[in-house]
């Protein structure tokens, strides 16, 4: 029986509304038959009634909310329809939550769902991935899962961790990405995982970007290149040890990520390695990212827009042959 | 531990020379809220001339003129209800039960303090204890009312009630509307009481809002709205009163509008030169302590010594709470922790920047 990430997400809910009494889920179109824009809490409503709750258009109300019944002992997690219209509850995930433990000694946990990242013909402001926005501010995980497994797991981490957490979920691999069956372990949150190991170049990655990443270094392997695969998982906090070992072992960088180019996930990989490792360094680290534009909603100029296999697969050779 | 104050013993004690007989019980009610409002005058006067020696570093931010309506919002939440003061609420957040030494410390950035340092001024709060504690971004803390309000209900509490107070400035941004509407939506037992002061820092009414007054939002967003003089604080207390009883019993959300003069500047930087001499001889812009204070007086509720000697001992604990403050420790950056996060482990490297 083979379980699609989208499937993992729901089923992590289910666990967790079954578990654990504190927690209920808050967003836009959930509730009812419906089930949420993408399925994502299919059923739920009808199976534990009064805790999976439809709201208005409101994201900076869902998320206010959710922080005053965390403050008051619940473990909410809010989905938010799009990460993009994350953007408008920004104030309260990072003004509010973000600052809250540290002002005042009380954690908020509340767990924001943000089905992110880029998807053939949804546009401007259906695409984004704001995982770096969210990781610059202090007071907040930010969790990327890239795997059937780890947006099963990490799911429920997040929402048993004391402190606000963003969890990315990334849309394109919603129905496309299967796994056999559900984990029964866990990997610890805040690791990065050697997806593969190899000795010849580094490219870390998250989200999405991996199944890209992947599809390089098995092309790359018939050129007789041993790529590492560094998964961070969590972009924050960021798992910079296991990053520098495996720079360490290959002498090359290569960091990809779907988000805008102007600073971000990559340019921190890449600022950490070259102050922290600059030694350990054969070559220039290099970093891919999206373009500096709006998404674009044509799939000939998104899939350009987007770091694609070809544009990794030909950073790569250049670093590798360096 | 925050606790709501203690109503009808302790104001009894305060209120010598009261009148006996059935009127006594609002009598008291009277007094006691007056003296709240007296406390936030004396201590908010101990600010800023703090300020003005320059002992209190970024703000300070009065309740003057506010005193009243501010006062008769702590007044009737009990031991499980939660107040979500703002800026402007020293008279509330005394009622409620806020001791005068977390006022104090906060704004000298005692260690002691709920906020230790990290924050100042009226940002502070006890969320474990039901006081919400502000951010600067207006309309913010109204869904974090609601949340807490919608969690005790899933818990199976019952008989609360949620107040939350906002000026007539912060009633513009999106995240009130939003926050009203969701509070209306979920039908939690919410008192919103705005104060409309005339000023959002320098900018007038009529740069902030166009409806003929704020009440008629009301029903715009399905609540019962209620309409006071804010300078007047029988009004107040019967009002608000009314508005807690209400939403308490399961009716919808209740707004409470006051009208007052800010009788300060938006902080004390400011000597808001730019209100007009007119405005200050409107009936909204009366002294609401002064006001009150001559009712009291006029109507027997206390006389003139019983008067002064309540002034003269909030003015002792105010003095002690400031001496208590000024010998703690402010913050150290070698003591600090430095930690965003309760989760350790999950912190990004916190000793490097």
């Amino acid at each position: 029986m083979a379980v699609t990430y989208l499937e993992a997400i729901r089923e992590a809910q289910t666990k967790l509304l079954r578990d654990d009494p504190r927690v209920f889920i808050y967003g836009q179109d959930i509730a009812g038959k419906f089930g949420g824009a993408f399925k994502a809490t299919k059923g739920l409503a009808e199976k534990f009634p009064g805790r999976v709750l439809n709201t208005p258009i409101s994201e900076d109300a869902m998320v206010g909310t959710a922080i005053g019944a965390a403050l008051e002992g619940m473990r909410p997690i809010v989905e938010m329809q799009f990460a993009d219209f994350s953007s408008i509850a920004l104030n309260q995930i990072l003004n509010n939550a973000g600052t809250h433990y540290y002002r005042t000694n009380v954690p908020v946990p509340i767990t924001v769902r943000l089905p992110s990242g880029g998807t053939k013909g949804s546009g401007p402001f259906h695409s984004q991935s704001m995982e770096g926005l969210y990781s610059h501010y202090p007071g907040v995980v930010v969790m990327t899962p890239a795997t059937v497994e780890d947006a099963y797991t990490m799911l429920i981490d997040a929402v048993a961790i004391d402190d606000p957490v963003v969890y990315c979920e990334h849309k394109y691999l919603y129905y496309h990405l299967k796994a056999e069956a559900l984990p029964k372990d866990s990997f610890p949150v805040g690791k990065a995982r050697i997806v593969r190991p190899g000795r010849d170049l580094t490219i870390v990655t998250y989200s999405a970007m991996l199944h890209e990443v992947i599809g390089v270094a098995n092309e790359l392997q018939g050129e007789g290149f041993e790529i590492e695969i560094v998964d961070l998982r969590t972009v924050k906090p960021l798992d910079t040890a296991t990053v520098l070992a495996s720079v360490a072992r290959t002498g090359r960088l290569l960091a990809v990520g779907e988000a805008f180019p102007w600073g971000g996930v990559t340019a921190e990989v890449i600022s950490r390695v070259t102050t922290e490792g600059f030694h350990l360094l054969d070559a220039a680290p290099v970093r891919i990212n999206a373009k500096d534009t709006p998404i674009p909603y044509h799939p000939n100029l998104w899939s350009e827009h987007r770091p694609n296999r070809q544009m990794i697969l030909t950073k790569a050779r250049q670093i590798l042959q360096e | 531990m925050l606790q709501t104050a203690q109503r009808g013993k302790k104001s009894k004690k305060a209120a010598p020379g009261k009148p006996s007989g059935k009127s006594a019980g609002v009598h008291d009610r009277f007094v006691e809220a007056f003296r709240w409002m007296l406390t936030a005058r004396i201590l908010e006067d101990k600010l800023a001339s703090l300020y003005r020696g320059g002992m209190i570093v970024g703000g300070v931010y009065l309740g003057r003129g506010q005193e009243a309506v501010s006062a008769a919002c702590g007044m009737f939440l009990q031991k499980g209800d939660v107040f979500g003061p703002l800026i402007r609420d020293q008279a509330g957040r005394s009622a409620f039960g806020e001791p005068l030494l977390d006022v104090v410390r906060t704004y000298l950035g005692s260690v002691k303090g709920p906020m230790r340092g990290r924050d100042g001024n009226i940002h502070r709060g006890r969320p474990r204890e039901n006081q919400l504690a502000m951010i600067s971004h207006l309309g913010a803390m109204i869904p974090v009312m609601v949340g807490k309000l919608m969690a005790k209900r899933m818990k199976g509490e019952k008989d609360f009630v949620g107040l939350t107070t906002i000026g007539e400035g912060g009633m513009q941004t999106g995240a009130s509307h939003e926050g009203l509407n969701i509070a209306a939506v979920e039908q939690v037992p919410l008192v919103v009481v705005v104060t409309n002061n005339h000023w959002a820092y320098s900018t007038p009414n009529e740069r902030e809002f166009a409806c003929a007054n704020l009440v008629d939002r009301a029903i715009g967003y399905g609540y019962e709205g209620h309409k006071i003089d804010g300078t007047d604080l029988n009004q107040c207390l019967e009002v608000i009163e009314t508005a807690v009883k209400r939403a308490r019993a399961g009716r919808p959300p209740q707004l409470v509008v006051a009208e007052v003069l800010r009788l300060a500047g938006h902080g004390e930087h400011d000597d808001a030169s730019y209100v007009p001499q007119e405005m200050k001889g409107q009936p909204f812009a009366q002294d609401p302590v002064a006001r009150t204070e001559k009712f009291i007086l006029g109507n027997g509720l206390l006389n003139a010594d019983a008067l002064k000697q309540m002034r003269a001992q909030i003015a002792k604990e105010v003095d002690e709470a400031v001496a208590t403050a000024q010998q703690e420790d402010p913050p150290h950056p070698r003591e600090e922790d430095w930690r965003s996060m309760s989760t350790g482990d999950l912190l990004d490297r916190p000793q490097l920047g």
